[in-house]
């Protein structure tokens, strides 16, 4: 006998911090379809862009998402900056990559966290959320916020980084290494962590690249995309490699993210090594005048971001597609046809930020 | 009754913050700030929780949500709201879809300031809402909770 039962998922449940909705439509234990609400989170602070000055809408921006909260600060500031013609100088353009690659780490250790917790490995998660405290330590030193930075502007950046400061961070990155190895070992050797993710959730390289999934999900099912190679910010005059997995499932987006920690550590060094002196910002003066787009690889996937003024000081239109939304449709086409228990891992592969989706 | 302080059990929901505080909250539970130190636990779970942390402001889809959790609560309870948005919408109060702080859904014991809220201050709110839980099953008299007997403990 076969009988269709709908369970409700969400909106508050253990599994994640945020809100979210899902109606699961099940065959006894198999998942025949997943029907996503959302708009739980949904606060309308694009239209705000109406009400607040161009210059000081940076800080709602940020206020997109509290986790990749550098980054949707800077997105906004690149395309405003595109639309006004001015020149952001190099030293800002690395102290922006060095605090996107910070923001990097901290992303996916926390993401490391809550996928083990999502698999019931407590001890995991907490050991992956020790190891970020390090992370956010030296961005509350180096910015004085610990998820909110408030330190990118229109043209440039708030605070300078000095030679000393930056050559700690580099020797904290060293040494924390040998217990983000050993974390990594854990997620890559231990053999219930491979039972539970392994073969688990696979997608395609072709329904990933077709139903538009971005960030460590496209990578994972074998893609070789990321926006960072088109040399936003400083990742011009930085060396490094797009990560890829071909397994397409939980156990290759894990790997992704494992493997970007390392990436990101040796970002950092090279930022530290290569930073020119100089000014850290140059001052924007007169009223935005016609549009932009700006493409900004986070720890979740690509980002864009489009701005439109008119002349005002008040932005016409300001738009943000982000990453989540974009992996949504990947991430039910993956739930249909896995058991029930398997739908807290393969929500959190995605990394899910509600907040960026719904703003 | 002193058990009660000593095991609180923390329900979580995110009105319509930025999730800034929410990392802030789980951050909370973590090696480095360790509430559990306080016998503090953070369930999903409504009807086993004591004291509600709630981060952001309310909109139009989640104000029946914040009302549902909050009678699912049982007697005593506290409500912290943690983070400027939760006390009137903070950055996002001129936005369409923000109604205003959680104080115009449910009432509120502990208000928690920060633009993300820090861990720190995080704690301070749990600790403070400690003593209200105290004083809130006072209020309601030592009847409540029946005397274990020996055949009930066998």
């Amino acid at each position: 006998m076969s009988q269709h039962t709908v369970i409700p998922f969400g909106p508050q449940h253990p599994v994640l911090p945020e809100p979210l909705h899902f109606d699961l439509v099940l065959e006894d234990e198999t998942i025949l379809d997943a029907i996503p609400q959302i708009g739980y989170i949904h606060r309308g602070l694009e239209l705000l862009v109406e009400k607040r000055d161009y210059q000081d809408y940076v800080f709602v921006a940020e206020r997109i998402c509290g986790i990749c909260s550098f980054m949707h600060g800077m997105g906004y500031c690149m395309a405003v900056e595109e639309v006004m013609h001015a020149q952001v100088p190099d030293r800002a353009l690395f102290l922006r990559t060095l605090w996107c690659e910070l923001s990097r780490i901290h992303s996916h250790l926390l993401w490391l966290g809550l996928a083990a917790d999502a698999f019931g490995f407590e001890n995991l998660f907490q050991a992956s959320w020790r190891e970020r405290e390090l992370i956010l330590d030296m961005i509350e030193e180096t910015t004085g916020g610990r998820v909110i930075f408030g330190s990118c502007l229109v043209g440039g950046v708030k605070r300078d980084v000095d030679a000393d400061t930056l050559g700690r961070i580099v020797k904290m990155l060293e040494s924390m290494k040998h217990d983000l190895g050993k974390l990594a070992d854990v997620f890559i050797e231990d053999i219930t962590v491979r039972h539970r993710l392994a073969g688990v959730g696979v997608l395609t390289e072709k329904d990933a690249y077709e139903l538009g999934a971005v960030g460590p999900m496209l990578r994972a099912s074998g893609v070789s995309y990321d926006v960072r190679k088109r040399n936003y910010a400083a990742y011009g005059g930085i060396d490094f490699d797009v990560v890829t997995e071909t397994g397409g499932d939980c156990y290759a987006r894990a790997l992704v993210r494992i493997r970007e920690i390392h990436q990101s550590v040796e970002i950092i060094k090279q930022v530290v090594a290569r930073i020119p002196g100089g000014d850290i910002a140059v001052k924007v003066t007169g009223m935005p005048q016609g549009e932009a787009f700006a493409r900004v690889e986070q720890p979740r996937g690509e980002a864009l971001y489009f701005v439109r003024g008119n002349g005002t000081k008040f932005l016409e239109r300001f738009r943000v597609r982000t990453p989540t939304f974009a992996n949504i449709p990947a991430m039910i086409s993956v739930l249909k046809g896995q058991t029930l228990s398997d739908v807290p891992n393969i929500i959190l592969t995605i990394d899910p930020c509600i907040s960026c989706t719904e703003r | 009754m002193a058990f009660f302080k000593k095991s609180p059990w923390l329900l979580h929901y995110d009105a319509s913050s930025c999730n800034g505080c929410d990392i802030e909250v789980l951050a909370c539970l973590t090696p480095l700030y360790d509430v559990e130190r306080f016998g503090c636990l953070l369930t999903g779970d409504p009807k086993q929780s004591d004291i509600f942390l709630i981060t952001g402001g309310v909109n139009h889809r989640n104000i029946q949500i914040i009302k549902n959790l909050y009678d699912q609560m049982p007697e005593p309870k506290v409500v912290v709201a943690i983070g400027i948005c939760a006390y009137s919408g903070g950055v996002f109060s001129e936005c369409y879809n923000i109604e205003g702080g959680v104080a115009s859904v449910i009432p509120v014991d502990v208000y928690v300031p920060g633009c993300a809220a820090k861990p720190e201050s995080i704690i301070d709110g749990v600790v403070k809402a400690l003593g209200i839980l105290e004083a809130k099953q006072a209020a309601r008299g030592k009847k409540q909770i029946p005397a274990v007997t020996e055949a009930q403990g066998a």
